[in-house]
């Protein structure tokens, strides 16, 4: 499976510095995720999800240990070598879906493919939008939006660049029951037809369980990793 | 490796620029405002001063009225008037000295500059008279020109008599305006022309009256004057006289004016200085609010530099905005520079679009506004793509970026560079950078007490308001330090300007205290002292001092003539192959041009004290040496010491001194006082005139007073103390509203500086008021929440400007004007009470939202 894998974590270390104490936020954390897979990772708050997923997708540098996404070592890019990565690799979804306020749904989701240089997107934008059912609103700035029309679009923008892997930090987290339903048959249906991978931080076990693996951790350590197991394809 | 090379196109970065713009145009075009009126001001003086200096070139000849103008306060020797006779095609003579007039209708009596000429001068432009001819005609008969203004102030009508010294003449016509003459020189001495063939007959040409004898010429062929005035000139120099051609006239002209719209530009860019402040710190709030877009633009993939990039093209653009808007408002505020100063200008200026002012301000706008945005853009580079996950995630701070201190010595830079520019002296413009750095450094020192005072010493007893009011100091993104910067420095350049003017005012208005001489007579004859001096006591009216005036030269200083020096310098530079000027201690070649006005006394009078040698007031027998005392800044100029011997040329006679003492001397002291002084038993036979000095009570013995005086002694020229405050008065207040059009510009950017800033720091406050509104606050609370804050905030900002102001302006009298600073109390009080209403009556303002709507009709809105 190695020759699979889409992203390792090696013996993983966070250490933050402030007011010169050091405090660790991520010790020791080692697993590989495999292309096309679905990962979630869990943990109560303050156990260091969210650190670790910005370590993963070169949002941030570890202390100690070594970060591969498709076979790039992300510890040994300068600041503008791991911009180009995330453009090239890397699809987002954020809890609070941080849409640009000044763009409307069809530029914020043309945002990452003019970045890639690519031609006639306006097309590949609508069609996204189209899937997410916000054709229709494509001229709309996000604050003319709903909070679950916001997150569509979000998913619109995340699967733009045809990523390899999509990172979602809480996607659900600030949904109603509801809507979150919605989102997640959204979000897992475009990542089973683009056949991305898949790694959610979230403390929704509900969400978690609908992935193929949960990485479980505690005061920043991994306490479990775990296969789901499922009646149905996801 | 990701691939390095395909990078964001520069249209791409364009596009993000503009569609980020979009739903932040009203707000960045307010922020870029605060640079329009700066902007607007330098071009307006640009303009004004690229369109005066094509007048003066055009009109330089109607300016100097003749090709060749000679001067002198000699009259010509016999050699020098053969050489007099002989230049030009057509000549004209005049002599110029001040005197009294009498209007004899209704009593009236007045120091003018009388001009008598002969002639056809001027051979360029004219004598501008109403009516028409009187400027050909006056030299047909006894008649005059005389001031328009002053036949105003007289009442006096073409037909009517003016008596100068013993002669009447009828008045020709009213002279609106002659060669040179400004509506300020025509206001402090106003001029009355009257033929030559008639100035013996008026008995004023006698010794001690201070003429001027001037020649103008006219050359068919124009371009022989300057190679003509070069072989003549060590003629001219050696008879003392002075020359003006019409290429001097214009460069003597231009000089004067580019000093006067230097000053006027530097008044412009204080304002822009104040704008840009006030962009610097609203750029500051808006990247901070722009922190989760630039992080997610960062998750996204986009470089650092490139989000970097976008911001930097929209301030490009905003500034270019921003500098056309103020080019266009410059360009139309010179139509008005103009009529602002009309009082100064000797030429009828002609309005038109100057390319070089335009474009000069439109750079300047962009190159300033993206200056002082680039500390805070600089910091998109440091935005961590982590914001997107985490708001409240703070990068390590990294406690130097080198690239803001490289962007905040260019400003330094730029300001200094600037300044230098148009002051074109390292000193000053050094001064004046220096001024604004220290000024700036203080404001930045005094708002960081402030936040630590504040929150160090709200007691928990206070009330709730008060402490929310208080604790908006300092808290985070707080407008402190910006407000108390822009609303300071404009203070304190108002300020400055407003004490300024006091001082000036009140340092005349000292001087005509009750026990203060307030009128001056003088060109009083030896034999006509006693009897002025009795006419004076006929009207009950004080003799203060009579002093006598003698007429001297300087003929020799330690036995070295003024051909011996001149001798030596040429040696020297011979020399040093006249490559440069070696100096020379000792006296120097000026020492010898000029008439010295000099007297003689026995004592000190309280404006002289000695301060070094000793004061000798009297020489007892014929032979023993004669020590004279001078004035010591003189003495530094004359380049002698103590012990030094001068021979003085007085009217012929040689007379040899001591250089006894030297002496400090006030001069802003309303009495007669002398660079050299001799001791009695020395000068008392030599030609000599005398000045008197009286205290009159009020304006109607005053004229009085002058009327008898003139009718009894006509040659007698009186200064009135009172039309002298008077004329200064005018002269002051019209010099201040040039400098209060010009500080209007630095008010108004502080005002719209004010608004920029409250509007800024409004979201961070309109959140904070919508909780409180969600969780009961009523009306007045947040109102009175926000009114102490500003009210704070102003009364801060403003009381630290006066300081300031105060600080500047004492040192300006202190070593500058050398007068006592004591500003009075109320205009201080009234200025800061003014600016604190105003910055708390804004702040209040822009709160009104929440008072008035649901707060859920806001956050809507805001979000």
């Amino acid at each position: 499976m190695q020759d699979q894998a889409i992203l390792e974590i090696k013996n993983v270390g966070k250490v933050y510095k402030s007011a010169g104490k050091s405090l660790a936020v991520l010790k020791d954390i080692s697993f590989t995720v495999n292309k096309g897979s679905s990962v979630a990772i869990t943990g109560a708050s303050g156990s260091g999800k969210t650190t670790l997923l910005g370590l993963c997708a070169g949002l941030d540098k570890a202390s100690s240990g070594e970060v591969i996404l498709n076979n790039i070592h992300l510890n040994h890019l300068s600041e503008d070598e791991l911009a180009a990565t995330r453009n090239q690799n890397i699809g987002f979804i954020f809890q609070n879906f941080q849409l640009m306020p000044t763009l409307t749904a069809l530029e914020n989701v043309m945002v990452p493919m003019e970045l890639r240089g690519e031609k006639n997107i306006r097309h590949a934008a609508l069609e996204l939008l189209d899937k997410v059912g916000l054709a229709d609103r494509s001229h709309h700035y996000p604050i003319q939006l709903s909070g679950g029309e916001q997150q569509r679009v979000s998913l619109a923008r995340a699967f733009s660049n045809r990523p390899a892997i999509l990172f979602a930090d809480e996607p659900t987290g600030n949904l109603d029951g509801e809507t979150s339903i919605k989102i997640e048959k959204l979000l897992f249906d475009l990542n089973t037809k683009a056949g991305t991978t898949l790694v959610i931080v979230t403390h929704d076990l509900e969400l978690a369980s609908r992935t193929h693996r949960i990485i479980k951790l505690k005061s920043g350590e991994l306490i479990s990793d775990e296969s789901v197991a499922h009646t149905q394809p996801v | 490796m990701p691939n390095q090379n395909k990078g964001v196109s520069f249209n791409w970065i364009l596009k993000m620029a503009w569609r980020d713009s979009r739903k932040n145009r009203s707000r960045l075009l307010l922020f870029i405002s605060s640079i329009v009126l700066g902007i607007a001001a330098l071009v307006a003086v640009y303009s004004f001063r690229d369109n005066l200096e094509k007048d003066i070139d055009n009109q330089a000849k109607s300016l100097a009225g003749a090709d060749l103008i000679l001067d002198s306060r000699k009259m010509p020797e016999k050699e020098m008037q053969a050489l007099l006779d002989t230049l030009g095609e057509e000549r004209s003579t005049e002599r110029s000295f001040a005197s009294m007039i009498y209007f004899i209708k209704n009593q009236g009596s007045r120091l003018v500059q009388v001009r008598a000429l002969e002639g056809k001068y001027p051979y360029y432009g004219t004598l501008e008279t109403k009516p028409l001819n009187a400027g050909k005609d006056f030299q047909n008969g006894r008649t005059a020109l005389v001031d328009k203004t002053l036949m105003l102030q007289y009442e006096a009508n073409v037909g009517d008599s003016i008596k100068i010294g013993a002669l009447n003449f009828k008045i020709e016509g009213a002279l609106i305006e002659a060669p040179g003459q400004t509506g300020i020189t025509s206001s402090i001495a106003p001029v009355v022309y009257i033929p030559l063939k008639y100035l013996e007959e008026t008995g004023l040409t006698k010794i001690g009256s201070r003429i001027q004898y001037k020649y103008y010429y006219k050359f068919s062929r124009t371009s022989i004057v300057d190679q003509l005035v070069k072989k003549i000139e060590p003629q001219l120099k050696k008879a003392d006289y002075g020359y003006e051609t019409i290429a001097s006239t214009k460069e003597n002209t231009g000089r004067s004016f580019r000093d006067l719209s230097r000053f006027l530009a530097l008044a412009g860019f204080i304002a822009l200085l104040l704008g840009c402040i006030g962009v610097g710190s609203a750029i500051n709030v808006y990247i901070k609010e722009k922190l989760s877009a630039i992080a997610t633009l960062r998750c996204l993939g986009v470089k650092a530099k490139d989000a970097f990039l976008i911001f930097l093209v929209q301030i490009f653009f905003l500034g270019l905005i921003g500098a056309i808007l103020g080019t266009a408002l410059g360009t139309a505020v010179q139509f008005i520079l103009p009529a602002v100063l009309k009082d100064f200008l000797p030429v009828a200026i002609t309005i038109q679009l100057s390319w070089p002012a335009i474009l000069q301000g439109i750079s300047l706008g962009v190159i300033i506004s993206v200056l002082f945005a680039l500390p805070s853009l600089l910091s998109v580079r440091k935005i961590s793509p982590l914001n997107a996950l985490r708001a409240s995630y703070e990068a390590p701070e990294n406690a130097v970026d080198p690239l803001k201190w490289l962007v905040y010595g260019l400003i330094v830079l730029f300001i200094f560079g600037f300044t230098y520019l148009q002051m074109n002296r390292w000193t000053q413009a050094i001064a004046f950078t220096g001024s604004i750095v220290i000024a700036f450094l203080l404001l930045f020192a005094i708002s960081r007490l402030l936040m630590w005072l504040v929150r160090k010493s709200i007691p928990s007893s206070m009330g709730y308001l008060w402490r929310q009011g208080f604790a908006n100091l300092y808290r985070p993104q707080n407008q402190t330090l910006m407000l108390t910067v822009s609303i300071g420095l404009s203070t304190a350049f108002i300020g400055t300007l407003f004490f300024i003017q006091g001082i000036l005012i009140k340092s005349v208005t000292l001087s005509s205290g009750k026990n203060q001489p307030n009128m001056v007579l003088f060109d009083i004859q030896s034999n006509q002292e006693a009897a002025v001096a009795k006419l004076t006591k006929d009207y009950h009216l004080p003799v203060m001092a009579q002093v006598p005036v003698v007429t001297v030269r300087i003929a020799s200083i330690n036995g070295k003539s003024a051909e011996d020096l001149a001798k030596a310098d040429s040696l020297l530079n011979a020399k040093n192959g006249n490559k440069e000027k070696t100096e020379t201690k000792g006296p120097s070649q000026s020492a010898f041009r000029n008439e010295l006005r000099v007297t003689f006394q026995d004592t000190l009078t309280s404006a002289e004290k000695i301060t070094e040698g000793k004061w000798e007031g009297k020489v007892a027998k014929p032979n023993d040496p004669v020590y004279v005392s001078i004035e010591e800044n003189y003495a530094a100029r004359l380049g002698v010491k103590i012990g030094d011997k001068i021979t003085f040329d007085v009217q012929g006679v040689p007379i040899s001194t001591v250089v006894g003492s030297f002496r400090a001397v006030n001069w802003n002291r309303m009495q007669t006082n002398f660079r050299i002084v001799f001791p009695t038993g020395v000068l008392e036979e030599a030609p000599q005139f005398h000045v008197l000095m009286t205290h009159v009570p009020n304006q109607q013995v005053s004229a009085k007073y002058q009327g008898a005086v003139v009718r009894t002694f006509p040659n007698v020229s009186l200064i009135d103390l009172g039309l002298i405050l008077k004329v200064l008065d005018q002269l002051l207040s019209k010099i201040g509203f040039v400098i209060r059009f010009m500080a209007a510009f630095s008010m108004a950017t502080g005002w719209i500086v004010l608004i920029a800033s409250v509007l800024t720091s409004k979201n961070q406050r309109l959140k904070e008021s919508i909780l409180l509104r969600t969780l009961g606050a009523s009306r007045k609370q947040i109102l009175t929440i926000n009114a102490l804050e500003y009210l704070f905030l102003g009364a801060i900002a403003s009381g630290t400007g006066l300081i300031l102001a105060l600080a500047g302006s004492w040192a300006l009298a202190q070593f500058s004007f050398e007068s006592a600073f004591s500003p009075t109390l109320l205009p201080i009080l009234l200025l800061f009470v003014i600016i604190t209403l105003l910055v708390t009556a804004t702040g209040v303002f822009s709160s009104r939202k929440v008072l008035n709507r649901p707060p859920l009709e806001i956050l809507r809105e805001e979000t």
